[in-house]
């Protein structure tokens, strides 16, 4: 049976909302025990994601849906875990990848720093259309200040 | 709802260098509107361009693709461009993309100033 999200939020693709999300996402990863730092670093690996929602899934369209499922894996190696879904063009997804750094040019970074950041990143296609791309990054063990459930 | 946000930007004249000043989160909500205002800045000068950082609390690639636009156009009219006074969670997105080396990067304004490429 799939788990239930922790947390779930569904918005426009509309970039106006980035910095609700990114000011939510950084008191959550706070309140789970992860140093201001690498509250950062997943602030801006879900914002590049969602960026690229917007910009090459829904091409700039501000009336497409896109929904941030956010739960916490639990055991000896606790996990955040972020999924990003969208009802967009499904992509190939053999063509998703960083680009070569070496060339310095405007865009194409969005991929290359989801994937230094996040510990786990895969690209799926959703059952009626669409993308999921599920993001994982390690938490600290017995790191979390409050009550939030632990699915796994 | 206004789907830009707000991109503030001071811009400081001087004979041998012009300072801008970039106020707020650099995201994609901000980037067009930033970017515009900085191709008005570049085509109507030639001196040296300094872009201090102090303001921006957050940048995203979206921002960098756009200080890589200026940096492309610098280049080709031969103009200094030195980036100055980057937090740390901004200076982090040049670090991660690895554009840190092709920047010209000062700790502060005067540094900035001083430098000569």
């Amino acid at each position: 049976m799939a788990m239930e999200p922790e947390l779930s939020i569904s918005f426009y693709s509309r970039p106006i909302y980035l910095g609700c999300i990114r000011q939510m996402l950084d008191a959550l990863c706070g309140r789970l025990g992860l140093p201001s730092k690498e509250a950062a670093r997943i602030c801006l690996a879900i914002d590049e994601a969602i960026c690229n929602v917007i910009r090459h899934g829904y091409e700039n369209d501000p009336d497409g849906r896109i929904e941030l499922e956010i739960s916490r894996i639990g055991g000896s190696e606790p996990q955040l875990q972020i999924d990003i879904l969208d009802r967009a063009k499904a992509v190939d997804l053999d063509t998703i990848r960083s680009r070569d750094l070496d060339e310095v040019r405007p865009g194409g970074l969005g991929v290359h720093i989801i994937k230094e950041i996040m510990s786990h990143v895969e690209y799926s296609h959703r059952d009626g259309g669409g993308m999921r791309l599920r993001l994982r990054h390690a938490l600290p063990a017995g790191g979390t200040k409050g009550s939030l459930k632990t699915n796994g | 709802m206004d789907e830009q946000a707000p991109m503030t930007m001071a811009v400081d004249r001087h004979d041998d260098f012009t300072v801008l000043r970039p106020e707020g989160d650099i995201d994609l909500s901000s980037s067009p509107g930033l970017r515009a205002q900085l191709r008005d800045i570049t085509e109507s000068t030639q001196s040296k361009i300094i872009v201090d950082l102090k303001g921006v609390p957050y940048m995203d690639s979206s921002g960098v693709a756009t200080l890589v636009e200026l940096l492309q156009s610098c280049r080709r009219n031969e103009i200094e461009l030195v980036l100055c006074q980057l937090g740390e969670r901004v200076l982090s997105v040049f670090q991660i993309a690895r554009l840190d080396g092709v920047f010209t990067i000062a700790d502060t304004l005067d540094a900035a100033r001083e430098h000569e490429s």
